[in-house]
């Protein structure tokens, strides 16, 4: 039997440090609501596991001076849904990362172990990149700061090199008139694994015309996508029909899912614009009320 | 392998115990604290069976691991009744038949004090996707939340009187 070990470490520095020297056997543990999974199924065999909820930052929320976000990578879906300013400011994030798994996940899952775990279909992923948060990646040769949709690569893998994780998230200041939303698609109505995700974050003008607009699609490529064409499609209009169909159109055009046992290609295409179009609106109505 | 010696508090008393560096921490308490309560259904955070309170916050026992343990607060089950006498959800259970088999029982009760501490009036519908989480194959869930709710107004009744 493989020699395991579980360590953690109460400094970043001491965390890159087992991980480097362990190498490819070493897996880093957050929440753990999916590595327990895997290593209980026997696809991870960890010699080693690296606790980061020691290291300092790992768990919190923080308002940056700027009046954005920090977020400690391992912090629960449970204490992010606490945090009153930022459910206001980041409503759909925070409504995102709550439809994982249930209460007792909650507890636990993480938004770097969600974006990690490199699903495609991974709730708050759509929700972080629509709103262009940042991951701040550490490792042996430092520290950079990385677009959350340049994280993961394809299912299950991601662009880390060894040594490396996340260790927070920054969420960017907000602008006045902005919101997000997110909406998955299940079959039920809890307890499932999207079948299609749609983020949007929009800024409004004083007079309600979209300004910004960034839309971001889950379950419909082997990564989550951020769709620019399905942003400009609402820039400058207050998302009347025009708008929405265009929107509609390139969050379709935009998919390249596979067919599986919760969705076909054809449904999982239609579904996008459906969910891109009624988050865009949630999202603007969002918005308005904060005129 | 090197075992991991684990200091932590269950149920109010404190605990030790030596784990191997994988090992969850429902396994820990069942096998080496013979807590048999929470229960092993799925193994994989699915069904609630191994529902534990850890540091105040509902977890999946199944789905922490027993190092994670050292230093934190666990509420199981065997903490529920004190000094022999039911918790009023247990009772509610009992009244309202809101259990068959039992396989499930434990972490559902375990998950509805979680619920009723940190919310004492929850709606039908609150109540209901708090625990979403636990699967009973027995029941069909309207007795146990009934049972859930009846508790909820039994408890805050008595905490009006006093």
């Amino acid at each position: 039997m493989a020699q395991r070990d579980y360590i953690a470490p109460t400094s970043v520095e001491a965390a890159i440090g087992a991980l480097t020297s362990a190498g490819a056997g070493a897996r880093v543990l957050s929440g753990g609501t999916d590595l327990l999974v895997q290593m209980r199924s026997g696809r991870a065999k960890p010699g080693l596991i690296v606790d980061l909820k020691a290291v300092p930052g790992a768990i919190g929320v923080r308002q940056a001076a700027d009046g954005g976000f920090v977020i400690g990578a391992a912090t629960s879906g449970a204490v992010l849904g606490e945090h009153a300013a930022l459910v206001k400011a980041w409503p759909g994030v925070v409504e995102a990362v709550n439809l994982i798994g249930s209460t007792q996940v909650q507890g636990r899952a993480s938004l770097a172990g969600n974006l990690c775990n490199a699903s495609p279909a991974a709730d708050s992923v759509p929700a972080m990149v629509a709103a262009r948060a940042i991951a701040v990646v550490v490792g042996p040769s430092g520290q950079r700061e990385v677009p959350v949709e340049q994280i993961p690569v394809g299912p299950g893998k991601t662009s880390l090199g060894p040594g490396e994780f996340v260790t927070e998230f920054k969420l960017p200041a907000r602008p006045a008139r902005s919101a997000d939303a997110y909406l998955r698609f299940i079959p039920r109505t809890e307890m499932d694994i999207a079948v299609v995700g749609a983020g949007v974050n929009l800024t409004l003008d004083a007079s309600g015309v979209v300004t910004s607009a960034h839309v971001s699609l889950g379950a419909v490529a082997p990564t989550v996508l951020l769709v620019a064409e399905a942003g400009q499609a609402l820039v400058g209009s207050k998302l009347d029909e025009a708008a929405l169909a265009k929107l509609d159109a390139a969050a379709r055009a935009a998919c390249r899912p596979i067919s599986d046992k919760r969705g076909t290609v054809e449904y999982r295409t239609q579904i996008a614009g459906v969910l891109a179009r009624r988050a865009a609106l949630i999202a603007y109505s969002r918005a308005g009320e904060r005129a | 392998m090197s075992k991991k010696h684990v200091t932590t508090t269950v149920n109010g008393d404190p605990a030790e115990f030596l784990t191997d560096p994988a090992t969850s921490l429902l396994n820990a308490l069942r096998d080496e604290l013979g807590l048999t309560g929470a229960k092993e259904g799925c193994g994989t955070g699915d069904c609630g069976a191994c529902s534990v309170i850890v540091d105040g916050r509902l977890v999946c026992s199944c789905l922490m691991l027993a190092a994670e343990a050292e230093g934190k607060r666990i509420e199981t089950i065997e903490g529920m009744a004190q000094s022999g006498v039911l918790h009023p959800l247990q009772q509610k259970f009992l009244e309202h038949a809101a259990l068959q088999c039992g396989f499930c029982t434990p972490g559902i009760l375990v998950a509805a004090k979680a619920l009723l501490d940190a919310n004492p009036d929850p709606t039908e519908t609150e109540t209901r996707y708090w625990l979403a989480g636990n699967l009973c194959r027995c029941t069909g869930y309207d007795k146990i939340i009934h049972a859930v709710m009846d508790a909820a107004a039994d408890m805050r009744q008595v905490r009006r009187a006093s």
